[in-house]
């Protein structure tokens, strides 16, 4: 079922400390969104806030017209993965699953046909009759995921859904996650501190920060145009430059890197954001390329890419991610102390403010 | 260290390298296991196996010192066989008074933040430290015909004629409850502080109203607590005395109580012997019955 959500003015405050700080957004029917911030950003309390488990200070949430805020938990009719799953460890897998249906009545024999069904999807076909407890992560995850779709709700929320996973299944999951999206799109709503996993997963983002939206937009937007310092920081491994500016232009040492920016107030900071993949150690300066002098510190053999580690002229250390293509050879050449450029595409450039 | 691309690894033949000794040395640790075990052996074998096969051993001997069940068959004279059921009726009294006091008491203390719920169980328990005597004979100020309790009730119109408290089943049950509702409260609160409140809330969201949620997935969790709250509250009390003998007024003749009796006015070691056993007895019994219950109502417990 798709169901368009519209958050307004949702505010939360604890005495006075303020966690949720005025929040409105609109999501849009059958939409993947995350929400993605720093623990205590406020991303789970508005989760909260959404399932009924916490209550908002004021505003109104309506799904798909009707106000959620008002309703007890229970006849919300909204999906949710818990953190730590959250399954029943007295009741077996198709316990689980089925819980949701029986709650609503449905008979027996339709219930273990849905779960079945269900239990397909999630590639866990003939598990029902396990117990929880001898199931793994990744499968906890899965029944999870089922437990929260089979009936069919309004929207899904997911509450750091991959955190508890290894590396390896966290990639799966994101895509089989993205796969179920697709397959039942339901509005979903997800919550993490991964921006990898936020960027491979969501349609779109919002980035949360002191209770507030920062940004929202989709994956691209977020990454190549971000908002002000704090949302291009939180975005990949960014080293964040400072910039001196003039009348006319941003300078770091003697190399202009642009002209002022208008968008950025006068007054404010400015900053260069420098993402490992955007930089490659160069030979010489070309014209579409910014290029800076550095000393190598440290360099890393990681399989599919070797990565320079390099003090800039003020000391600022940078992280340059040299793609596979580079021989091996080339790569042995740099020893800590080497002197060598830094290149930058003026297309990669990213500039910021300390707010928008 | 060197690395070069062509390294090989160390393949060498099968040998049986130390096994003798790493074969000693796990000898020599499971034996250091069994010496650990030793002093608390020595204490359950000196203080229960010994006793208890005594016991047996009297049991079955008659008074002319030749084996027989004669003292099990005198057990079941009426005045015996009436006090065999009057102590089942008091224990399951206290147990059900216990479990309706203190499950809810438990579950409250369980919900709170843990420095409240520290305080409010030191509140549990403080009671359970002090003195049986004195807190029996508090409850027969409280609860005889001119005591605190009736004055009140009088006092205030809400009964006519003071209500019989106390040297009677009623009073022993009270009193017993009083002293084995803390028995009851410690294993349940332990219990529930472990259920992961998300499991409730994750209840709620599948659809499950508060009460539902309630039944259907925190209560079930709570039963191998329950249970072990439910069966030393029931065995405690079989073998209660101090209480009974107080606030039952001598109307209300329990085992002990009634070995007692029998010991004193007949000074059958033999007879005695025998209804020690059968309350041993009953208490394994029911130990094993409310196991039995659990695993059934809550199969998939403890996998």
């Amino acid at each position: 079922m798709k169901a368009t959500v519209s958050i307004r003015n949702v505010s939360k405050s604890y005495g006075a400390t303020t966690v949720l700080d005025n929040v409105s957004l609109d999501i849009g029917a059958g939409e993947f969104l995350t929400l993605l911030g720093p623990s205590g950003s406020g991303k789970t309390t508005l989760l909260m806030v959404l399932a009924g488990f916490t209550r908002a200070s004021s505003g109104s949430i309506k799904v798909a017209g009707t106000e959620l805020l008002t309703m007890p938990p229970h006849r919300r009719d909204v999906g949710m993965v818990f953190q730590n799953y959250a399954l029943f460890p007295h009741m077996d897998v198709a316990g689980n699953i089925g819980y949701p249906l029986k709650l609503r009545g449905v008979d027996g024999a339709t219930r273990r046909r849905r779960v079945a069904e269900m239990l397909d999807v999630v590639q866990l076909t003939g598990f029902g009759e396990r117990s929880i407890s001898a199931l793994s992560g990744g499968q906890r995850q899965r029944i999870a995921l089922a437990r929260a779709l089979i009936f069919e709700p309004r929207i899904l929320l997911l509450d750091e859904p991959l955190s508890a996973l290894d590396k390896q299944l966290r990639d799966r999951m994101q895509i089989e996650i993205r796969r179920l999206h697709e397959r039942f799109g339901t509005t979903t709503i997800n919550v993490t501190h991964d921006q990898q996993e936020a960027l491979t997963m969501s349609d779109r983002i919002a980035i949360v920060n002191g209770g507030a939206l920062v940004q929202v937009g989709t994956p691209e937007e977020i990454y190549r145009h971000p908002r002000n310092r704090f949302v291009a920081q939180f975005m990949g491994e960014t080293c964040i430059v400072p910039l001196r500016r003039d009348a006319h232009a941003a300078w770091f040492g003697d190399t202009r890197i642009a002209a002022a920016p208008a968008r950025t107030s006068e007054a404010g900071g400015l900053w260069m954001a420098l993402r490992p993949e955007s930089l490659s150690i160069v030979e010489t300066a070309d014209a579409d390329s910014l290029c800076f002098d550095a000393v190598v510190k440290d360099q890393v053999y990681r399989g599919d890419a070797q990565i320079v580690y390099a003090d800039l002229a003020d000391g600022h250390e940078v992280k340059v991610l040299m793609p596979p293509g580079v021989s091996l050879a080339e790569r042995r050449r740099l020893a800590p102390g080497d002197r060598v450029k830094v290149g930058l595409p003026r297309e990669a450039l990213v500039l910021v403010g300390e707010d928008a | 260290m060197n690395l070069t691309s062509n390294e090989t690894a160390i393949v060498g033949p099968r040998q049986l390298e130390n096994e003798v000794a790493l074969r000693r040395l796990e000898i020599a640790g499971r034996l250091r296991m069994v010496l650990l075990g030793m002093p608390g052996l020595a204490v359950v074998g000196v203080l229960l196996v010994i006793p208890f096969a005594w016991l047996v051993e009297k049991s079955l001997q008659s008074d002319a010192g030749q084996w027989s069940l004669a003292n099990y068959m005198a057990l079941l004279d009426p005045v015996y066989l009436r006090s065999i059921v009057t102590t089942l009726e008091v224990s399951l009294a206290v147990t059900l008074g216990a479990v309706l006091i203190g499950y809810p008491v438990a579950y409250l203390i369980s919900q709170l933040p843990r420095r409240i719920a520290g305080m409010l169980l030191v509140a549990v328990v403080l009671p359970y430290w002090t003195s049986t005597l004195v807190r029996t004979y508090s409850w027969l100020v409280l609860l005889q015909r001119n005591g605190v309790v009736n004055d009140l009730l009088v006092g205030n119109g809400l009964i006519a004629s003071p209500l019989h408290l106390v040297n009677n089943f009623t009073g022993v049950v009270i009193g017993m409850t009083h002293v084995m509702t803390p028995v009851l409260i410690m294993p349940l609160y332990g219990v529930m502080r472990a259920i992961d409140p998300s499991l409730v809330k994750a209840a709620a969201n599948c659809g499950a109203s508060p009460r539902l949620a309630f039944w259907q997935v925190f209560f079930p969790q709570t039963l191998t607590g329950l249970a072990a709250g439910i069966v030393m509250v029931f065995v405690i009390s079989l073998g209660y005395y101090v209480t009974p003998a107080l606030l039952g007024g001598g109307n209300v003749n329990v085992m002990a109580m009634q070995i007692q009796t029998t010991l004193a006015t007949e000074g059958d070691w033999g007879l005695v012997s025998a209804f020690g056993v059968v309350l041993v007895l009953i208490a394994l019994f029911a130990s094993w019955l409310v196991q039995r219950i659990c695993r059934v109502v809550a199969p998939r417990e403890g996998h």
